[in-house]
């Protein structure tokens, strides 16, 4: 593929030309993958050919790369006659409306999802988009910290998840203890947890702790289906305590939630409180990722992202400012955890899978780490898309009655990972606001900018 | 004793494999200092591809002795070719624009392509276990003793014997030949190579089709060992034999094929003489142990932090 500094534009035949090369390593790449399928047939293995798709394939690699090819051609061409593309201003003069809309959008979606689709088929509304989004983005944003702000690629976070969840549920189980009290337990032991595997592993590299964190997720993992005893294995926990409305609990009895208020008993008012209770942790931690960017130990993991030898230079005691990062991280995904313990009720280590925390560092580096509107923006889009996915009734008609969306879930992601990265490295919102800011320019007299006075 | 032998060859028979996965992963961060995080699955990707190979072979020749030793023949040379290309390719789209990019984006695009990887295949070729007929099934008896005898199957001597061969060759090239001293040249500082004629990027491309040739080569050991592969098989051989380039140093070649000895060693002992369930913890385990107490490894050389 040609650069964008080369020279010349490509001519049709080059492009031609290139689109062709790759055609020919695509037919390299998948003859065998995709142009042989492997079906069971009575315990043996059996192939069957699959031309078509294999032609179907290489001829949609061949326009796509005549695509591409065609897009560089045109951007060289406007490189070379000096009209480069200014970034538009447009993001800059909304900015300031985003945040108030988006606020009282999502307090009044339950409302909306009611009024737009009615009092029974709101309840998938809220559930399955409400609830399941901001549980993403309340995982997305105390990720944030750890990767957004301190700059540490933590792959493995969806073991303090998990270790919120277990909390909940084991405590719960054990003690009858209510959800209010332990979800602050939750979020204490999820961060003693990050504590304790932090502090061996923070001392390490970036790549080398991605991968020591991948380990440890995976261990937790493992113990969780191994150690029977403790957690149930495989079969997991059914039967968590719901949380309740100040005491009152969601069921269709007398002293019920729609009994004591006299409404018409339905499941729907659950849902609700739950989407409320979601949306008032997540915003707790907004609110304190926000405030803890302004302090001195925010104003480090900053500084840490950006340039470890230089904050050690200066006197930052890089692991402990690691490891805080690291503990209120997985305090948030503690919280996180037993809201989603209380909300589904089961639990098993199927829910803490590594594809678990691929997808919430996807939604925290394709949103743009270190962004909390960009967390959104990725979580709206990877959890929303997916469930509409789900609901789109003629993809099954375009790929046939077997078509499963979730199948394609996470190639989707990987795709989009690797794409994004690829046109933006820092992510979709990648400009951050500073954490302090002059509030006017101020007007220096010429004596203080001369030369050698700064 | 007795089960202690045969534990020690079952070790070194996977242990061979990991370490011809961990050459890869070393290769590929000596050069460029990034984790490989696809290498496990470039893996799958590469035990697939012989999969689909063998069946051909056997399919039209059937299950003679010959066929099958063709059929292993025909997996090891088109599989390495192929899966080459797979690596080569990944590096080309995925890797080469964001080198020199912020320092989190490579990794990042890599655990992206790694879920390509594995969910490519499992879309293209299904979820369920892929089993082949079991071949190669005797072995030869060394020692008998308290109702146990010890053997060493047939497979295990073709997977020790191909993977010394093939650790061999690899040996010289990068040792011997000019393309191998570009490599290392590359390797000690890149941009003094590419100012003294070196070809940076297309050594960099090199090494990765190297690596992925040789996990190809332990994709087809795998599935002759195991005699099915699925396609999540890459993910932890992925992580072990990362564990095994850490413990080795990574960077050093001969540290990669020793630390695959050494988690081969210790994964069939763990499962052999305390839990088998945990044996994926015992190598996790060691991994964090090995990066919190010796980062440099058993062979590699320490690093030193430069501004």
């Amino acid at each position: 593929m040609a650069s964008a500094t080369d020279e010349k534009p490509a001519s049709l035949a080059d492009i031609t030309r290139n689109a062709l090369f790759w055609t020919v390593i695509a037919l390299g790449l998948f003859i065998l993958l995709i142009g042989l399928k492997t079906d069971q047939k009575d315990n043996t293995i059996v192939l069957v050919g699959r031309p078509l798709l294999l032609a179907g394939v290489l001829l949609s690699v061949f326009a796509g790369a005549f695509v591409i090819g065609l897009n560089n051609q045109r951007k060289q061409t406007a490189l070379l006659a000096g009209k480069v593309a200014t970034p538009s201003a447009t993001l800059a003069r909304i900015e300031p409306y985003i945040r108030p809309f988006l606020l009282a959008f999502v307090v009044a979606f339950p409302v909306i999802a009611i009024a737009g689709s009615g009092w029974q088929g709101s309840l998938k509304w809220i559930d399955n988009f409400g609830i399941q989004i901001l549980i993403y983005v309340m995982l997305g944003w105390g990720l944030n910290v750890v990767v957004g702000l301190a700059g540490l690629l933590d792959l493995g976070y969806v073991a303090f998840y998990a270790v919120g969840a277990y909390s909940y549920a084991l405590l719960a189980e054990q003690y009858g203890l209510s959800f209010y009290i332990l979800l602050p337990v939750a979020g204490v032991l999820a961060a003693f947890w990050g504590i304790i595997l932090g502090f061996p592993v923070l001392r390490l590299r970036g790549d080398y702790l991605a991968v020591v964190t991948l380990a440890f997720g995976e261990i937790i993992r493992l113990v969780l289906i191994n150690w029977v005893e403790f957690s149930n294995g495989y079969a997991g926990i059914s039967g968590i305590a719901r949380p309740t409305f100040f005491g009152i609990p969601f069921t269709s009895d007398d002293d019920g939630f729609a009994a004591r208020f006299g409404l018409e008993p339905s499941g729907i008012y659950y849902k609700i409180y739950l989407y409320y209770l979601i949306l008032v942790l997540a915003m707790m931690t907004a609110y304190i990722t926000t405030r803890l960017r302004r302090l001195p130990i925010g104003r480090a993991w900053e500084a840490l992202r950006e340039d470890e030898i230089a904050c050690r230079a200066l006197g930052i005691n890089t692991v402990t400012t690691k490891l805080t990062a690291f503990a209120i991280g997985a305090m948030f995904g503690g919280f996180a955890g037993s809201f989603f313990a209380a909300r589904q009720g089961f639990i098993s280590p199927e829910s803490f899978t590594f594809i678990e925390s691929a997808q919430i560092l996807a939604i925290v580096v394709l949103g743009g780490a270190g962004s909390l509107y960009g967390v959104v923006i990725a979580a709206v889009g990877i959890v929303g898309g997916f469930e509409l996915l789900r609901e789109l009734d003629f993809l099954k008609i375009v790929f046939g009655n077997d078509f499963d969306p979730a199948q394609y879930r996470a190639l989707i992601f990987g795709l989009s990972m690797v794409l994004i990265m690829l046109w933006k490295p820092r992510g979709l919102v990648s400009s951050r606001q500073p954490s302090v800011a002059l509030k006017e320019t101020k007007a220096i007299s010429s004596d203080l900018v001369k030369e050698g006075h700064g | 004793m007795e089960v202690f032998v045969q534990q020690v060859i079952n070790g070194l028979t996977l242990g061979a494999i990991y370490g011809l996965i961990a050459v890869g992963y070393t290769m590929v961060f000596g050069i460029i200092g990034m984790v490989n995080f696809s290498h496990g699955d470039v893996f799958m990707v590469g035990g697939f591809t012989a999969l689909i190979l063998f069946l051909l072979v056997t399919g039209a020749l059937g299950f003679g002795a010959g066929a099958v030793f063709l059929a292993i023949l025909v997996c090891l040379v088109l599989g390495m070719a192929l899966t080459g290309l797979w690596s080569w390719t990944i590096e080309r789209l995925a890797y080469r624009p964001l080198r020199g990019s912020f320092r989190l984006a490579p990794l990042i695009s890599a655990i992206g392509m790694s879920m390509v990887l594995v969910n490519f295949v499992q879309v293209a070729q299904g979820a369920r276990n892929k089993p082949i007929p079991p071949m190669l099934r005797d072995g030869i008896k060394i020692m008998e003793g308290n109702g146990f005898v010890v053997t060493l199957a047939y497979k295990q001597i073709v997977i020790i014997v191909v993977t010394a061969i093939l650790l061999g060759i690899f040996w010289y090239v990068v040792q011997k030949t000019p393309l191998g001293r570009a490599q290392r040249a590359c390797e000690q500082d890149g941009k003094m190579a590419s100012l003294l004629g070196i070809d940076v990027d297309r050594t960099i491309s090199i090494t990765f089709v190297i690596g992925a040739a040789l996990a190809a080569v332990a994709g087809v050991m795998y599935l002759i060992y195991y005699g099915v592969i699925s396609f999540s098989d890459g993910f932890i051989p992925g992580v072990k034999a990362f564990t095994a380039a850490v413990l080795g140093g990574i960077g050093s070649l001969p540290g990669a094929v020793l630390g695959g000895l050494i988690i081969g060693m210790v994964e069939t002992l763990w499962s052999a003489y305390f839990s088998i369930d945990y044996k994926d913890v015992a190598a996790f385990m060691l991994l964090a142990i090995t990066l919190i107490f010796m980062p440099q490894g058993l062979l590699g050389k320490p690093e030193v932090e430069k501004v």
